[in-house]
Order: C-alpha cells, then sequence, then structure tokens
C-alpha cells in the first residue's frame, strides 16, 4: 500500500461522486430518469427532496448502527468475563435467532406496542443487525494468544486493565469489520422504515410499488444501495489505517 | 527474597497436579525444576504469583504467606517469563519492556531510561530495537525482550516457565550464557522450568527434580547426577557422567593451583586448553588429539598445570567432590 489513492479506487469514488450529484438535484434527476423509463410522467419523487430522505435514512442507520454496537460489544464483553461465560452459549443463540425474524415482521409486532413512526424501525434494524457486532466481539475476545493474556495477568495488570489495554484493542481489527457488516445491513434494511411512516429512502421504494411507479423505485434503491458502498468504503479505509497503525500480525 | 512451598497441594478434577511440595529456595538461589511433561512444574510455579491457588498448604515469598497479599500487588513484584513469550504484539518493544513500571505508576522519563537500561542488558541496542514491533523480532529476540519486560520493575524474584523453549539450540545456548551473566550480577531468587537436563546442569545452583506432582530430588547439579534414586538415574539418563564433566570447568578440576612457568614457554608437544572451557570439552579434546593429558591456560594466557586423562575419569566417577 504505497500509494493511497489507486487508480481503481480514484474512478471509484469519481463515478460514485457522479451518481450522488445526479441522485441529488432533482433537475438533472428528472431528466436522467426519463430515458430508462419514459412512461412515467412524474419520474422524480415529489413528495420530498431525495436528499432529505437520504439524511433520515443516514440518520436512521447510523442511529440503529450506533445502538447495535454498544448493545453487541458490551453484551460480548459480559459473556466471555468470568462470571458471564455461563451465559455465552444462551447470547450465541439468542443473537443468531434475532437474525433469523425478519425485521419486516419485527416492524409488525412492535408498532401496537410503540407505535408508528421511528422507534419501532429503529427497534427492528437493532435486533436485527446486531449480530455481526456481538458474534465479531465474541469472536474478537474468544481467538487472543493466550500466552499474551497470561502475562498481562502475571505482570500484575487487573482484570480491567487486561480488557482496555490487551483484549479490546487486538481484538478491534474483528470487532470493527462487523461494525461495518452491521452499517452496511442498516442502511439496506432502513428502507423498511417507511412502512412505519419513519420516512427515509424506502419512501419513494414503497410509493413506487404503490403507485406503479419504477423510476421511485429505482432512486430510493439507487441512492440507499450507493450510501451502503460509500459508508463500507470509508469503515473500510478507517480500520486499514488503524491495523496498519498497530502492525498486529496473526501467529 | 526467599521462597518457600510449604506442604502444597492442587488437584485439578481428578488428576493430582501437586502433591504434598515442601521446598525452599534462599535468597539468591537460582532453582531448576525439572521433570516429565504434566509432572506439575508449571502450576508450582504458579502458586508462586498466585496464577493458582493451592487447595492445602501455603506458598511463602520473602516468609510472608501469599494468599495474604492482593494478587495484582503481588505479582507486580515478581518477574514472570513464559515460554511464549507473550509479549503485547500492538505495543512496541519499549512498552512491552515498560508495561510493569507504568502499572507502577512510575514517571515517562524514569520508565524511558530504564527500558533504555534493560534492552542494553539483554543485548537488544535501543536505538535498533526500542521501537520495534513484536512480530518482527527473531525468536531469541523475542525471548531477550521477554526477560527484559520481567526485570523492569528491579523485581527481588524471578519466575521463568521454559524461557528458552521455543528457540534453537544454538540460540537457546547464546541466551542461556547471557542469562548467567545477567544472574551474576543482579542475584535475584530464581525458579527456572525447564525440560532440558543439559540447560538445567548449566543454570542451576540447585536442581529440584519433580514426578507425578511430588518432589524426588533437590541438589545441587555434580550431586544429583550422583543421586543413586532410580527414577533420577533414569532420568538423568545413560550419560550423566559426561554431563558432570560438562558442569565442571578445568580450572575447577585444577584447584586453585598456582601458575607455574609464563606461556612462551609452553610444551608445543602437549595440546592445550583454556582453564574456562569444560572438562567434557577437555574430554572431547584429549580423544580426538589421541592424547592424555592436556596444558591448561588461564584466559590471559598464564600456563595453570596439566590436565590429564586421570583427572577428568575422577572426576567423572564423582570420586571428587566439587
Ligand atoms: N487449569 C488446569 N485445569 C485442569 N488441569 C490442569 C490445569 N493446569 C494443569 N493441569 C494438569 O495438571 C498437571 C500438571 O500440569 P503442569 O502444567 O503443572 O505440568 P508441567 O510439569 O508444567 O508440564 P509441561 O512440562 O508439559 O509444561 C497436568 O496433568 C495438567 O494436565
Ligand atoms: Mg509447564
Amino acid at each position: 500500500m504505497k500509494t493511497p489513492w489507486s487508480y481503481r479506487q480514484f474512478l471509484g469514488s469519481a463515478l460514485g461522486m457522479l451518481f450522488m450529484l445526479i441522485l441529488l438535484i432533482p433537475s438533472i434527476l428528472s431528466p436522467v430518469l426519463s430515458v430508462p423509463f419514459p412512461e412515467a410522467q412524474d419520474p422524480v419523487f415529489p413528495r420530498k427532496m431525495l436528499a432529505v430522505l437520504a439524511l433520515e435514512h443516514l440518520w436512521l442507520s447510523l442511529a440503529a448502527a450506533g445502538l447495535a454496537t454498544i448493545i453487541g460489544i458490551g453484551v460480548g464483553i459480559a459473556a466471555t468475563r468470568p462470571a458471564g461465560r455461563t451465559f455465552l452459549p444462551l447470547v450465541r443463540d439468542a443473537s443468531a435467532l434475532a437474525q433469523t425474524v425478519p425485521p419486516a415482521a419485527v416492524l409488525a409486532l412492535a408498532i401496537p406496542f410503540v407505535g408508528f413512526g421511528f422507534q419501532p424501525v429503529l427497534l427492528a434494524l437493532v435486533l436485527y443487525s446486531v449480530l455481526p457486532v456481538l458474534d465479531n466481539t465474541l469472536a474478537g475476545l474468544e481467538n487472543l494468544p493466550s500466552a499474551v493474556l497470561e502475562a498481562a495477568q502475571g505482570m500484575g495488570m487487573t482484570r480491567f486493565q487486561v480488557l482496555l489495554q490487551i483484549e479490546l484493542p487486538l481484538a478491534l481489527p474483528v470487532i470493527s469489520a462487523g461494525i461495518r457488516t452491521s452499517v452496511v445491513i442498516n442502511v439496506g434494511t432502513a428502507t423498511i422504515g417507511a412502512l412505519a411512516g419513519a420516512g427515509g429512502l424506502g419512501s419513494p421504494i414503497v410509493a413506487g410499488l404503490i403507485r406503479d411507479n419504477p423510476a421511485w423505485v429505482f432512486q430510493g434503491a439507487a441512492a440507499s444501495a450507493l450510501m451502503a458502498l460509500f459508508l463500507n468504503g470509508i469503515l473500510g479505509r478507517l480500520e486499514k489505517s488503524w491495523a496498519s497503525h498497530s502492525k498486529v500480525e496473526k501467529t | 527474597m526467599t521462597l518457600e512451598w510449604k506442604k502444597v497441594s492442587k488437584r485439578f478434577g481428578d488428576k493430582q497436579a501437586v502433591d504434598e511440595l515442601s521446598l525452599e529456595v534462599p535468597e539468591g538461589e537460582l532453582l531448576v525444576l525439572i521433570g516429565p511433561s504434566g509432572c506439575g512444574k508449571t502450576t508450582s510455579l504458579k502458586m508462586i504469583n498466585r496464577l493458582v491457588d493451592p487447595q492445602t498448604g501455603s506458598v511463602l515469598v520473602g516468609g510472608r504467606d501469599v494468599s495474604h497479599v492482593p494478587a495484582v500487588e503481588l505479582r507486580r513484584h515478581i518477574g514472570y517469563v513464559i515460554q511464549h513469550v507473550g509479549l503485547f504484539p500492538h505495543m512496541r518493544v519499549s512498552e512491552n519492556v515498560g508495561a510493569v513500571p507504568k502499572l507502577l505508576g512510575w514517571s515517562k522519563e524514569k520508565i524511558e531510561q530504564r527500558v533504555h537500561e534493560l534492552l542494553e542488558l539483554v543485548g537488544l541496542p535501543p536505538q535498533d530495537y526500542a521501537q520495534s514491533w513484536p512480530a518482527h523480532l527473531s525468536g531469541g529476540e523475542a525471548q531477550r525482550v521477554g526477560v527484559a519486560r520481567a526485570l523492569a520493575a528491579d523485581p527481588p524474584v524471578l519466575l521463568m516457565d521454559e524461557p528458552f523453549g521455543a528457540v534453537d539450540p544454538l540460540t537457546r545456548e547464546i541466551l542461556q550464557r547471557e542469562f548467567l551473566r545477567i544472574q551474576s550480577t543482579l542475584g535475584k531468587t530464581v525458579v527456572f522450568v525447564t525440560h532440558d537436563l543439559d540447560e538445567a546442569i548449566r543454570l542451576g545452583d540447585r536442581i529440584a527434580v519433580m514426578n507425578e506432582g511430588r518432589l524426588v530430588a533437590a541438589a545441587p547439579p555434580a550431586e544429583l547426577l550422583l543421586n543413586a534414586d532410580p527414577f533420577i538415574r533414569d532420568f538423568t539418563g545413560e550419560d550423566r557422567a559426561l554431563r558432570r564433566l560438562a558442569r565442571l570447568s578445568v580450572g575447577q578440576a585444577l584447584g586453585d593451583a598456582t601458575p607455574m612457568k609464563s606461556a612462551s614457554r609452553r610444551d608445543a608437544s602437549v595440546g592445550a586448553i583454556r582453564t574456562d572451557a569444560t572438562l567434557k570439552e577437555a574430554l572431547s579434546q584429549m580423544l580426538e588429539a589421541g592424547e592424555t593429558s592436556l596444558e591448561a591456560f588461564s584466559p590471559a594466557g598464564r600456563s595453570m598445570g596439566t590436565l590429564t586423562l586421570e583427572d577428568l575419569l575422577e572426576r567423572a566417577a564423582g570420586e571428587v567432590a566439587s
């Protein structure tokens, strides 16, 4: 990794920017969309600007990913401590189960209790995306070299110091890959927010399906895919820069 | 600081790992614990820094029962080196070595100075190694860093569990020699666990042999090699006589004989050997040259007398107490 920006990365970013500009500026988007969708009379989703929807979407997905991260890392740490170890199999099962329940079903079940809007969507997203963070936290903390842990304990570090100074830094690359997966899942899944009135890029998709307007479906889907790609790229670069800083090599 | 196991036992499930172990280590002694795999060496060692707590009996460090000392406090004053070194891969060599001083709250400058000093001591020039990452060290270098890290806070007691186990024989010998040099200046109370009898003989002031959790014998190397106990005879092997020779130097065999003639007048027909060579090396040299005597020279080049094959035979049979 000598050159910070390879040709491919540059091209990818430039294309991404171009797509983003097209999507965000309605006066450009309209003529572009009428090429693949000539029969749509109203190609650009009229109710809200796509930029506003994208912001709603971003906020929703990042809030869910943030909560999933806090819960996933917290539970992962607790389940790998001596006191919590008995719960480890239970935790694994519970989080795997959470991912098998479709978010739409959680949404449907949650709405009667927490009502429409932001909260039920957040709940569904967090439940659905906590697994990759939790899984990776467990994997990261469980697979540390035992000699390193014994050395840390043997030199007189407290349990808390071992966790903070040794275990978490060493597990960080694995945990952050889990966080990245969670973010990507959330950006994709947050389109269901429109079903519960939480807005986001799902709105043009849902409206497009109801009104039989594929141009709306397309712009919602394209924008959320682009957002997922962007976030994935940014987080991946962050991870790489940490990894090369700490020079951790697997033995 | 003295160490003592007092009728200590530890059982893991059905396995009696340590069985009524009683053993004292006087201040400044390098005690080697040796025995077959699974005989309880590591368990006995870990009882000293409370990584394992015994079920019965007590362990004393400096006369104090360790079960009354908070484990974290105790461990910060006991150096610990393990076989797989266990360097922290995300910290540079300097941070690894400075880890215990940092736990003890030393100032940054003091830690830096100490790290510098220790890297010099273990033969790793700080300017080349302080900023290195553990992943980039050779096996031997990593072991040295491990020793430096254990010595960082100048603990009176050092526990070493097969510290040189993971390196090639040549590197191991170099590390052993350097460790002896370091130990001769620092005079720590050391418990050193090993599988390797030659290592035990080379390093130990005293060797404690364990089998199935019990102490079989504890004696200085030359004495241990004369022990008639069947397990010890078996354990020390067919070549125990050679091992005895390996433990003694030419100088020791000749006693404190005064220099007799100057180096310039030495008899060219007789082979020469330095007084700091071992008797095993002397024997090998005699066999190779087909001679029955060698002239001994001090490192400074003064003749110290003649070593004969008879001398070696006597020593190998243990007829002369060392
Ligand atoms: N934490 C543990 N849980 C269960 N059994 C253990 C534990 N630690 C040690 N043992 C058992 O106790 C016995 C003594 O183990 P110990 O590690 O002290 O042996 P050792 O002499 O150091 O062996 P080696 O030379 O192979 O390192 C072995 O049979 C081992 O399996
Ligand atoms: Mg062992």
